[in-house]
């Protein structure tokens, strides 16, 4: 239940005095409430729950911790997996 | 998708695997509290992975699972009533009550909708005046926000016909409940990377250093779930007992404030039982005061019911970890999914259903 996907806003608008947002999420487009995320704006990707965006994904963050676990391998001196990658 | 597929990149996975299997000196039993984190660690056949020194156990985070029957009892019995529409999450409807479930009772003619959000209920509540819209507010601290604001909503909008049967229950609570219990042997935790995302990993703190056990807030992926277990072990190796966070594209220390503001204004939080485990002190949240009316209980008074659990049923010694699913007598036998003895057998989050649908079989119980 505590399920939370990420997706792209690709509208912002207000409804019945609540920030709502559309949120794309590989394709697949849905409503969702903004309210909890009043800095996230078209363009940013947030964590969606239940209808709600409880999160903005930290690009650079996310961008960063991802280099250094595909370097990880190289950095703990691990051989690489054998075969045909 | 972005955000999702990279971390599940089967090579990045591997280098973690054998990262872990090369710092692991020792036995290490820990525990993931997130239902979804194991259904994603049993899917994948992680735990098998693993060197054989680490021992994954399974925590109460299935909220389907942990609501008590005496409320699940209860919300069949407000579906029943003609005057009502009960709203809920589509994870509840399959959950055997004492003799019934939601489904059944649908079945029977109760008006049972599955809503995604508690938004689509309040929408509900709306186009059907004449009717009470009963909403089963179940979850943890990430669903209480949205919950709030849908009482927020009804009581700003005059809705007065939309109330909330609420069943939420809180991790820090359980997490202590599951250290203190004298049959625990957690040694460290993946803390569920959406309360945090929520609730921030403040609270958590006092936990690690209290009981000198590591916590690492952990994301969903299997990398982010490989990433947190080596975090863990890594501490654990070391000696180390910190809140870490795995996590860091979607948590921050302090959480989410504004969720927080109207969780608090809306819920405070009170005793609660847990399906199979007892109650558990301050772990649960109620409707406050100035919320009261939109309580279903409030709203139907006296609602009752004689509760009977399954004799078979394990379900809550596998919710604190202390017995996995596949050595419960009855795993693929007398329960399955289809005809379910206890809630984990049936909920997308339910340890039992995340064996059962990997293809695991029974085995005889370790000594």
């Amino acid at each position: 239940m505590c399920l939370g996907v990420p997706g792209k806003i690709t509208e912002v608008r207000e409804d019945g005095g609540i920030r709502m947002g559309t949120v794309d999420f590989g394709g697949i487009k849905r409503k969702a409430c903004l309210a909890y995320c009043p800095e996230a704006d078209v363009g940013d990707y947030v964590v969606v729950h239940v209808g709600f965006a409880i999160s903005v994904v930290d690009e650079e963050e996310a961008a960063r911790t991802y280099e250094l676990l595909a370097e990880m391998g190289a950095l703990e001196g691990i051989d690489p997996p054998q075969g045909n990658a | 998708m972005k955000f999702v597929d990279e971390y599940r990149d089967g090579r990045i996975a591997k280098d973690l695997l054998r990262s872990i299997a090369k710092i692991t000196t020792r036995p290490w039993t820990l525990m993931e509290v997130c239902g979804g984190q194991t259904h994603t660690l049993i899917r994948e056949g992680i735990d098998q992975l693993l060197p054989p020194e680490i021992t994954l156990v399974h925590g109460p985070g299935c909220p389907v699972c942990v609501t008590p029957l005496a409320l699940i009892d209860e919300a069949i019995e407000i579906a029943r009533r003609p005057d009502v529409i009960l709203c809920s999450f589509g994870d509840m409807l399959r959950v055997p009550g004492s003799s019934d479930d939601l489904f059944r009772a649908r079945a029977e003619g109760a008006d049972v909708r599955v809503v995604y959000s508690p938004l689509d209920a309040l929408d509900v509540a709306a186009e059907n005046p004449d009717k009470t819209v009963v909403f089963f507010a179940v979850g943890f601290e990430t669903t209480a926000p949205a919950n709030a604001m849908a009482v927020k909503q009804a009581k700003a909008s005059g809705l007065e016909n939309f109330v909330l049967l609420v069943a939420h229950v809180l991790v820090p609570p359980a997490m202590t409940a599951i250290l203190v219990s004298p049959g625990n042997r957690v040694q460290g935790f993946l803390a569920p990377g959406h309360v945090c995302t929520v609730m921030g990993w403040v609270d958590y703190e006092s936990i690690a250093s209290g009981f000198h056990v590591p916590i690492v807030v952990t994301g969903f992926e299997p990398v982010d779930l490989l990433e947190g277990i080596r975090m863990t072990v890594l501490q654990l190796e070391e000696g180390r007992a910190e809140v870490e966070n795995q996590y860091v594209r979607s948590v921050r220390r302090e959480g989410n404030v504004p969720a927080q503001q109207v969780m608090v204004e809306v819920f405070e939080s009170c005793d609660r039982a847990w399906r199979g485990i007892g109650v558990i002190p301050g772990s649960g949240l109620r409707l406050r005061e100035g919320y009261r009316t939109f309580d279903a209980e409030t709203r139907f008074p006296g609602v009752e019911v004689a509760v009977r659990e399954s004799e078979l049923c394990i379900a809550g010694i596998v919710l604190q970890g202390r017995a996995r699913p596949d050595e419960c007598p009855a795993f693929g036998e007398e329960c399955t999914p289809e005809h379910p003895l206890g809630a984990p057998m049936v909920s997308s989050e339910g340890a039992c259903a995340a064996y059962y649908l990997a293809g695991r079989k029974r085995v005889a119980k370790r000594g």
